[in-house]
């Protein structure tokens, strides 16, 4: 059985962030659930698909977070308990469901999982998407520990239902990939099967109801506003006229802070997990009993701003800061060390921070940044690429996945990046702009996420670029999460449909369509050739298995290479396409064979025919 | 309970995020209270995989620069690396078995003397126990063992309040079945391996 089906109370098992969400809300009674798969988010919906592979739960990998969150808005407009889940980026996506779900509203509990990554350890950028909370109205609830994540999933259904409002559940990378450990609660029984009634008047939101639904969501922040008054997940902690006001992870680092400063006495927290609407009362009565307050959120200054106005209403002139030059950054995630100096600094406590090697002497280190895999079919497709498109003075707008890596040396198959799609979409903008040669690539999930409504777009305005979509059959980065075009009947779950690559792109109109093996080099580049030759959107699909999942599904190896002495150690192998089982010894170019996994591309670029199968 | 602060380095496919489950439920098992946090995603993909694990009352899942107790690393030049994490207290476990990354190949940096990363961790550090924890998990039957080999390593230090019987209690029920009783030897050679280096 699932661990996270057990229905063991009181059991206490050491859980991810993300095991101990998807645990909550399975504890809430949850029915359905909806995503597309985005670090820090991902192993959420992970470990929901594999439940619902032996249980009644209902999860789907939809095709974008619009597709999903749409999906769950109408299941509890059915009646069930439904979620969808989401890295922050994709709320991006689904904004635009969301912020009229919020006039709507809903029958059972809806939660929408976001999952912030401040510093961007997997991510585009550091956005804070506590705004969209304050942009649509909903209520946000904020964990600060792994714990507190699961059991404020059932809070969260049941606040839903109170509010007839779906519930934003915002978390950060540090939530998402810490482990503590939990204690299980039970497990309810399912409700599988809602039922819709219609309510034309209430649920289509044409202009003269959508009005009058504004109403409703405004009185429902007051409510909201007057819950978070009494909530728990709104308190207060320790003595004192400081005060310190925070959120989400910052509040462990501020607790470990006020211990390790000895302040418990003199400085108090304001905890704040019930963040939107921001409780107005309990805000304004701990600031006046305060001093001075600091406010410690990652991102941006979301509540500090609010806090400020707060205190305006109520003529309180102290000090309350957050962010600044001295103080707080809007940018990068906080730490423990770091919350420690500036409270001791803003509240003027003695302290000095503990003391750090002097690392002046260090020798120079090489950097480690991360890299295409070892038989990557990415790198035989760039190199395919970059071979066919040699003079030529090219344009290669990228996109989000594993094939990103790609834009760094040696391959260096990347000149711009916005989001999900971007490739298809600025293909038509530079290709429109400029006379040069644009060549993009786009993954096979992204293609169907977001790369579709590209495609159509630059048919239908006669672009001229080549698109090469890369079908590795998974959503790799992620951790290998199924996608619309992978062969599910192959993976013993035939209960799935599919949807040919091929068939899209020829229905979207497409006139130069071809697809090419990327391990074989020369064929491919005569193919990609005749496409770059092409006047008019042109599409390559480059078709091999990711080669990490292959190992993971236990594929069927290849030979393994080895550097032959017919070697003349011009390293074109190494220099091209820095291939991670490539290593120098005394100077000269070996393969390690753990690492290979036998893709012949290297032995394909070597002039001298030196790299052989070893035997 | 003091806190005590661990940091493991690693490259991304060393198995390191195993090692700090089954460090993690060894914790568990022995009543010590245990938070890690750890980076998945995009940096696993041969990058510098790090993860954190605080032992004892302390609420933050991450640990800041020069506030390590220990640090464990698979790979020299990522102990190295990690240096700003430690301080003249801190407890240093490396193997010295390299793995070079691929931006020395395409002639982006050389990697720097292992002699010279050894004086450099054992000059800044308390202590440093450094072998080749990948000759010692190629003897306990596969290579990928380095994490457990080095927790045994780690364990035999005596800085965790955690003993050995617990982690392999850990090592059953966290590895696969079929690989319990390579790991079990592999952690025993480990904690050897730092007995005779330590000296
Ligand atoms: S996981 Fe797959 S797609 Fe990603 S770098 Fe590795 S081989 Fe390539």
């Amino acid at each position: 059985m699932h661990k996270l089906l057990e229905n063991q109370t009181g059991k206490q098992v050491l859980l991810l962030g993300n095991e101990a969400i998807a645990r909550g809300a399975i504890e809430a009674g949850l029915s359905m659930a909806a995503t597309y798969p985005g670090t820090p988010s991902s192993e959420i919906s992970l470990n929901l698909f594999q439940m619902s592979r032996e249980s009644n739960l209902y999860f789907e990998y939809s095709t974008n977070e619009k597709v999903a969150m749409e999906m769950t808005a109408a299941a509890a407009n059915s009646g069930l308990r439904s979620m969808c889940i989401m890295k922050h980026v994709g709320m991006n996506v689904a904004a635009d469901a969301m912020m009229t779900l919020a006039y709507v509203g809903v029958k059972a509990g809806m939660v929408i999982i976001v999952a912030d990554d401040p510093f961007m350890f997997s991510s585009q950028n550091e956005q804070d998407s506590r705004y969209y909370a304050k942009l649509s109205g909903l209520p946000m609830l904020e964990p600060s520990s792994v714990e507190e994540a699961k059991s404020m999933m059932s809070y969260a259904f049941d606040l839903s239902e109170k509010l007839k409002e779906p519930v934003i559940f915002r978390t950060t990378t540090r939530i998402n990939h810490s482990t503590a450990v939990v204690t299980y609660n039970d497990i309810p029984e399912r409700k599988t099967k809602g039922n819709f009634v219609k309510d034309p008047f209430n649920l289509v939101t044409v202009p003269a109801i959508s009005r009058k639904l504004h109403i409703k969501l405004l009185e429902n922040m007051d409510t909201a506003c007057e819950i978070g008054s009494t909530s728990e997940y709104n308190f207060i902690e320790g003595d004192g006229t400081l005060g310190i006001i925070c959120n989400g992870v910052s509040y462990s680092y501020v607790c470990d802070a006020i211990a390790d400063l000895d302040q418990t006495d003199k400085i108090k927290i304001l905890r704040l997990g019930l963040s939107h609407p921001m409780p107005e009362k309990p805000v304004k009565d701990f600031v006046k009993s305060c001093d001075k307050v600091l406010v410690v959120e990652e991102g941006e200054p979301y509540m500090e701003e609010a806090v400020r106005s707060l205190a305006q209403e109520e003529g309180l002139t102290i000090s309350i800061k957050g962010k600044g030059k001295e103080l707080f950054s809007r940018r990068n995630e906080y730490d423990p060390g770091l919350v420690r100096g500036m409270i001791a600094k803003y509240f003027g406590i003695d302290y000095e921070a503990p003391e750090v090697p002097d690392l002046s002497d260090l020798p120079e280190m090489p950097q480690r940044p991360p890299t295409l895999c070892a038989g990557c079919s990415h790198r035989a497709t760039y190199t395919a690429v970059k071979k066919a498109a040699e003079g030529m003075d090219t344009v290669y707008p990228a996109d989000i996945g594993c094939y990103t890596l790609g834009f760094l040396p040696p391959l260096q198959m990347g000149d711009f990046l916005l989001c999900m799609g971007s490739s298809v979409g600025t293909s038509c903008g530079f290709a429109q702009a400029t006379d040069q040669k644009v060549i993009s690539f786009i993954g096979d999930s992204t293609f169907f996420h977001s790369g579709i409504p590209g495609l159509v777009n630059a048919v239908f305005n006669k672009h001229n670029f080549t698109l090469v979509i890369m079908d590795n059959s998974t959503t790799a980065m992620t951790g290998h999460q199924p996608h619309p075009g992978v062969d599910m009947e192959e993976l013993n779950m035939p209960d799935f449909g599919r949807v040919s690559i091929e068939a899209m792109v020829k229905a979207a109109g497409v006139e130069h369509i071809s697809v090419i093996k990327p391990f074989n080099i020369k064929k491919s580049v005569a193919t990609i050739k005749e496409a770059l030759e092409f006047e008019g959107v042109s599409v390559v699909i480059s078709r091999e298995v990711c080669a990490l999942y292959a190992k993971a599904l236990k594929k069927p190896k290849r030979n393994v290479f080895m550097v032959s002495d017919k070697c003349k150690n011009h390293k074109n192998c190494v220099n091209e396409l820095g291939c991670p089982a490539f290593f120098l010894h005394e100077g000269r170019v070996n393969i390690d064979p753990d690492i290979c996994v036998g893709c012949s591309i290297c032995a394909q670029v070597c002039p001298e025919h030196a790299i052989r199968p070893l035997k | 309970m003091e806190t005590k602060r661990l940091i493991i380095v690693a490259v991304g496919g060393q198995g390191n995020l195993l090692s700090s489950r089954i460090l993690g439920e060894a914790a568990l098992l022995s009543d010590v209270p245990v938070r890690m946090s750890e980076i998945h995603g995009m940096a696993q993909r041969g990058g510098v995989v790090e993860s954190a694990i605080v032992f004892g009352d302390a609420k933050s899942t991450i640990i800041s620069d020069g506030e390590a107790d220990l640090l464990v690393g698979f790979e020299p030049l990522e102990t190295m690396r990690a240096l700003n994490r430690c301080n003249a207290g801190t407890t240093v476990i490396t193997s010295i078995s390299p793995l070079s990354p691929f931006t020395v190949t395409i002639g982006r940096g050389t990697y720097p003397k292992l002699s010279k990363i050894k004086e450099m961790i054992s000059t800044k550090t308390k202590k440093l126990i450094a072998y080749d924890a990948a000759a010692v998990a190629k003897e306990a039957g596969s290579v990928l063992s380095v994490n457990v080999v080095l927790l045994g390593s780690l364990i035999q230090t005596e800085v965790l309040p955690i003993s050995a019987d617990a982690v392999k209690e850990a090592i059953q029920k966290r590895v696969k079945p079929a690989f319990v009783d390579m790991n079990l030897g592999a952690f025993e050679l480990g904690f050897n391996a730092a007995a005779g280096a330590g000296k």
